[in-house]
This record gives structure tokens, C-alpha cells and sequence, in this order.
């Protein structure tokens, strides 16, 4: 025991030292004075993003926290999650307080709306001057008062170009019976709605009641088409060849492509969803400036450079882009022409009616038969109160019979 | 019929450990995707080692398991005592009471705990991941304790006070061996659960004390990186490697005991 315990303290110590010796580049920075504020305060941010969204120091590329930290002193908690939900609930149960969030648009409105972010202070953050102009206002925050974008995307069809004949210039090719059993489709429902609503000629961001139902309508009838409703799933699923068509993120879809060949990428003529995700700092922030300070470090060039290469999505940031291969730059995956951006739409907060609304049709979708419920729950209590009271009187004979003898 | 019984064991093995031997062999891929085979690599191997976040992830996952496991243990423990002591309606109770959160879904009892915690005005971290992962972990210590603390014949104790004995000394020189099969049980079994938690800690957990399930679970809207699979490589290795090691440990101390026995035998005769 003793020596299985001594090895894995071993193993431990083998992996603190390799992480010790990690080596991270020095980033050119505008202006190293402005980093210098709080070298010695000991001070530490709370940053909250998602999942593999930010470079960190895998195959040589910058590790943009370890950077941060040696920059400036300030001691970087990061923390990551898997939805905009998720993110929301953390902030509003009040639980735990973060000094930098990365929301995506929608729920960057819902935020402002019910105050839980705070007001920016540019004075703080030169380097956003490095933002492109046709980023530097926002549907969902027009005056940029509250957030800084960092990535933005697109949403189009990934598809196997050996099982699909015929161009893909449509959403309708997701309803086609010749690729029926052959179709993914996306496991969430805003994203779904979406698609279903562009095919319509609807808004994404519609609030009208018989708009959605009828949306609901259309991906009830392709439900028997669709082989799986996926997230991430959906990356072995086209790499293997074992879908032909599947919606997806513009900067996702140009990983697949990478990796096999046989893939292609198209956005559809009805229009598309662009998503952009932005820095901002929620209300009740202990270290407002530093947390400027880290948007700021996140906005400059090279560290945004870092970052959208590893995460493979479009950058808002122009400075960013200088840094760039041209092949990404070139590519209309990542970067598609103006009128394809020019017509696809941002998705906008809905009202709380909407957002039940919404869920309440996707449960019907995903479950083909919701009354059941009405029944089976009582029934399930009714036999649970029933086995109970035999459990109880079958005991109790027992006891008896011990007894009597 | 023999053979039938041995590929029905080759059967189930293969059911249990063939998904394991797939994530180990696809740590090895050169490839990103779980689906294509382009060449032999350690390169994940070792940009794990160079990725904080899955490190930290980890010594936390690690710290909270051995922290809470052990007080889980202690709780337990005094609490499996204080139970086999009572008697009548009152124990029953108990006793449900700590049913209960076995029986419970996780994702109740994980929501309560963060409104709790809230309530309280607790900031969320180590010591609110802490504070659930001993809540969830000491029934299980309980239920192994308390069927040990019934099989012991109890004339040791009050042999052991006969004899002059104190309460406390005799508790640990008589009863604590006694039952220690049992503790040494639920001590595992409450690391096994802390360490794989992820529903409650996903409720509970802060901006510093980010569990390795959370950071997984994460990944999922981009995608699970291949590192992932090399850790889990790692933890199956060195898990197999302890058993291993703790069997012939035993195996040996078995045979030296029945050697023992053996010479003390063959001296009595």
C-alpha cells in the first residue's frame, strides 16, 4: 500500500514539474506600462468561459492566462462551462463572483436588461481600438457599453460531398427523404428553431405564436429523417462518414473539413444565424480594472490572434487579422462574403413566454408522446403507496408468526 | 457446459472493459477524432502535462476527494456507533433519515445544497464543494459500518472494560480493528463517489475549485479534446497498478498467516 501510494506521488510530482517547465512566449504588447498597475497587489480575477476557448499553450501556441499572470502579477481563476444557461444561472444564483464572463449575444441583452452587467470603462481598455469597425456596435449592445466582442460565427450545413448529390443552397436539403436516416441535427433548441424558421422565411427571433408552431410542425416532420440530434457528437460523426448532412458552426465545420476531405461547407441562401461572443464583466466585480485589464490584455493583437487560431472560430478584432495566415482569411468558411453576413441574423433575447413556449415544442418534438405523463405519474405514486402498505402488512404477519412461536 | 460459462465471463468482461480499452488506444492516436486511426502518438500525453486548466482540474477533483472522504469517514463512523447504541422508534428514524440521501436524486439534492449555501451567504469553492461531497458521502460510510458494528460479538467490549480497560483505549484497541474492514469500505467507496461526482458538484462548485468532471463536461460544445482520454488512461493505469499491488500484498500476508498456523500446528502435535 505504502508503495503504491509513494508512486502516485511520484506520477503527481512528475506532472507538477513538467507544468513548472512549461515555457510561454512573451507577448508583444502596446504598452507594457499599463500592465504594470497591479504587478505586486497579489490581487487575483475570477474569469468565466467556455470550454477549449482560449489558447492555452498547446502545441507552442501562446498560453494566454500563464501570460496574463507573468504580465501583469494578477493571479487568473479560470473557470469554464458548456452553455449560455449555464453561465446565466451561475451569475443570477449568486453564488460564486466572477470578474470576466464571455456570454453570447442574446444572453448579453438578457443581461443588461436585468442589470447584472456593468458599465465598461474604455479609459481602461485602449487596445479596443483594435476591434473592427462593423463590431464596434452590436445588435444586442449598441452603444458597446457593456461588452467587447471576442469571437464571432456562422451557422451553415456541413455536408459528406460523396453521399450528396446536387448543390446544397438550401435549408430544405435537411427535409429531403433521399438522405432520410443520413440527416444530424442540432441538439438545442434555439439553434433548431432557427434553422426551422429560416426555411419558413420567418425572423429567428420571432414571438409570434402560430410562426413557432408551425416551425415546431416542420421539424416534427423531419424528426423521422434525422438520425441523431447532436452537439459535439456531430465532429466523429461527419469525420467517420456516417452522416451526410449536419448543421453546424461555420469555425467547427472548417476543423471537420481539415480533417477530411470529403466535407464541405455551405450557408444557405434563406440566410443564416451569425453568433458573436463577447468580453464583458458582471455587476459585483471585487476587481473592476483588473478585469478591464485582462479585456484589454485579451483585445490586443496577438493574444487575440492566439486565440482565434486555437479556437478556430472569426475574429472581430483587425488587429488580429494582420496576424493571420492568408489561407484563413481567404477561406469563406471562416470569413464569408458581406451579403451572406448582410443576410443572416442575430439571435435577440426573447420574452419569457417565448423562451417556455420554445421549450414546451422542443419536449414535444424530442418526445413524440407527452400525455403520457398526465397518467403515469399518478399511477407511479398510486403503486408506490401500494407496494408500501404490502411491504408494511407482509412484515408485520411475519412478526406474528415469530411470535406464535 | 464449462465452456459455456467461461465465454459468458469473457462475455460480460469484454461488455465492462472494452469501452476502457478503446479510450486507451485512441490516447495513442495522432488523429483529434475518436473515429480515424492516422498513427501511433504520446503527443497528448504531453500536452496534458502542459494543460493547466485539466491539471488543476484534477488536484482539485483530488483534494476535495481526499478531504471529504476522510471527515466523511470520521462523521460516519461516530455516527454508525451512536446508531448501533439506539433503540426503538427513534433509530428507525434515523436510520431513514440517512437513507435518504442515497435514495434521493442527485440533482435534488444537489439544487437544495446551493440554495442552502446561498442561504448562508457561503461563497462558492472548496469549502461549499467540501461541505457536499462529506453530505453524499456519509450514508455510504454509515450503511458499511453499521452491518460490521452488528457481526461483532459485543462481550469484546465489555470484556475489554472488565479487564481495566478505559473506554476510549478499548474502543480503539478492540472495537476500531473490529470494524475497520468496514471503515476502510466506506472510506472508498466515499473516495470513489467524491471523485466522480459531477451533478452536485456542478451545483455547488466556485471560480478556484473547478472539478474534473465540470471541466469535461465543458468541452462538450466544442469538442472533448483527446487529452481527455490520455488522463483517463493514466487514472485506469495507476488504479490498476494499486489493485494489483494491494492483491499480492494480501496474497503474500495470507500465506505467511497460514504458514503460521501451519508451524504452530505441527509444533503442537
Amino acid at each position: 500500500m505504502k508503495r503504491s501510494f509513494s508512486l502516485f506521488l511520484a506520477i503527481l510530482m512528475l506532472a507538477s514539474f513538467a507544468l513548472s517547465i512549461t515555457a510561454f512566449a512573451v507577448v508583444e504588447v502596446e504598452d507594457t506600462n499599463y500592465y504594470t498597475k497591479y504587478k505586486d497587489a497579489g490581487i487575483s480575477i475570477s474569469v468565466y468561459n467556455w470550454g477549449e476557448y482560449i489558447s492555452d499553450g498547446s502545441d507552442n501556441a501562446l498560453d494566454v492566462n500563464a501570460a496574463f499572470e507573468q504580465l501583469t502579477g494578477i493571479t487568473v481563476n479560470y473557470s469554464t462551462f458548456a452553455t449560455n444557461e449555464e453561465l446565466y444561472a451561475k451569475i443570477k444564483g449568486g453564488g460564486a463572483s466572477y470578474d470576466v464572463i464571455i456570454p453570447s449575444d442574446y444572453m448579453i441583452t438578457r443581461m443588461i436588461n436585468e442589470g447584472m452587467l456593468a458599465k465598461l470603462d474604455y479609459n481602461n481598455i485602449p487596445a479596443a481600438k483594435n476591434i473592427a469597425d462593423n463590431f464596434k456596435s452590436n445588435q444586442f449592445d449598441p452603444e458597446a457599453a457593456y461588452s467587447v466582442p471576442y469571437a464571432w460565427g456562422t451557422v451553415g450545413i456541413v455536408y459528406n460531398t460523396d453521399m450528396v448529390t446536387g448543390p446544397v443552397d438550401s435549408w430544405d436539403i435537411l427535409w429531403d427523404e433521399t438522405y432520410s436516416g443520413n440527416i444530424l441535427m442540432f441538439g438545442n433548441p434555439r439553434d433548431a428553431f432557427g434553422i426551422a424558421l429560416l426555411r419558413l422565411g420567418y425572423s429567428i427571433n420571432t414571438e409570434d405564436e402560430t410562426q413557432l408552431r408551425q416551425a415546431a410542425d416542420e421539424l416534427k416532420k423531419q424528426k423521422p429523417l434525422v438520425q441523431a440530434y447532436v452537439m459535439d457528437e456531430i465532429f466523429d460523426k461527419m469525420q467517420g462518414n456516417e452522416a451526410a448532412l449536419a448543421p453546424y458552426y461555420a469555425g467547427d465545420a472548417y476543423t471537420m473539413i481539415a480533417e477530411n476531405d470529403k466535407l464541405a461547407f455551405a450557408i444557405p441562401q434563406e440566410g443564416t444565424n451569425i453568433f458573436v461572443d463577447a468580453l464583458c464583466i458582471p455587476k459585483g466585480s471585487q476587481q473592476k480594472e483588473a478585469a478591464e485589464m485582462y479585456i484589454n490584455f485579451m483585445c490586443e493583437g496577438e493574444v487575440a490572434a492566439a486565440n482565434i487560431e486555437y479556437i478556430g472560430y472569426s475574429s472581430p478584432n483587425a488587429a488580429a487579422l494582420e496576424l493571420l495566415d492568408e489561407e484563413i482569411l481567404n477561406s469563406p468558411i471562416i470569413y464569408p462574403a458581406t451579403e451572406v453576413i448582410g443576410k443572416a441574423e442575430e439571435f435577440l433575447h426573447l420574452s419569457d413566454e417565448t423562451n417556455k413556449l420554445l421549450d414546451a415544442l422542443w419536449t414535444e418534438i424530442r418526445t413524440n408522446d407527452t400525455n403520457f405523463l398526465n397518467w403515469a405519474m399518478p399511477l407511479l405514486l398510486l403503486v408506490a403507496i401500494v407496494a408500501a402498505f404490502v411491504i408494511i402488512s407482509l412484515r408485520k404477519r411475519r412478526k406474528k408468526r415469530q411470535q406464535l412461536y | 457446459m464449462k465452456w459455456l460459462s467461461r465465454s459468458y465471463t469473457w462475455v460480460v468482461m469484454t461488455f465492462l472493459y472494452a469501452p476502457i480499452l478503446v479510450l486507451i488506444a485512441y490516447s495513442f492516436n495522432a488523429n483529434k477524432s475518436r473515429g480515424i486511426w492516422t498513427g501511433f502518438t504520446f503527443h497528448w500525453y504531453k500536452e496534458l502535462l502542459g494543460n493547466s486548466l485539466i491539471m488543476q482540474s484534477l488536484v482539485n477533483t483530488l483534494i476535495i476527494a481526499v478531504i471529504s472522504s476522510l471527515l466523511a469517514t470520521l462523521l460516519g463512523t461516530m455516527a454508525a456507533l451512536g446508531l448501533h447504541g439506539m433503540r426503538g422508534p427513534s433509530k428507525s428514524l434515523i436510520m431513514n433519515i440517512t437513507y435518504l440521501p442515497v435514495i434521493n436524486p442527485e440533482i435534488v439534492t444537489g439544487v437544495s445544497l446551493m440554495l442552502l449555501f446561498v442561504l448562508f451567504r457561503l461563497e462558492f469553492g472548496f469549502t461549499t464543494l467540501i461541505l457536499a461531497h462529506i453530505t453524499f458521502n456519509v450514508p455510504y460510510v454509515i450503511l458499511n459500518v453499521l452491518p460490521k458494528l452488528r457481526q461483532m460479538d459485543p462481550n469484546l467490549y465489555e470484556a475489554a472494560e472488565d479487564l481495566g480497560c478505559p473506554p476510549v483505549p478499548s474502543f480503539f484497541r478492540v472495537v476500531l480493528p473490529e470494524i475497520a474492514p468496514g471503515v476502510i469500505t466506506g472510506l472508498l467507496m466515499s473516495f470513489t463517489f467524491s471523485l466522480d461526482d459531477f451533478i452536485i458538484s456542478y451545483f455547488v462548485s466556485g471560480t478556484t475549485s473547478q472539478t474534473l468532471p465540470i471541466t469535461i463536461y465543458s468541452m462538450t460544445r466544442k469538442k472533448v479534446s483527446p487529452e481527455i482520454n490520455a488522463l483517463s488512461a493514466i487514472i485506469f493505469v495507476v488504479v490498476l497498478v494499486v489493485l494489483i499491488i494491494v492483491n499480492i500484498n494480501d496474497a503474500r500476508i495470507e500465506k505467511k498467516n497460514r504458514r503460521k498456523v501451519g508451524d504452530s500446528f505441527e509444533k503442537k502435535f
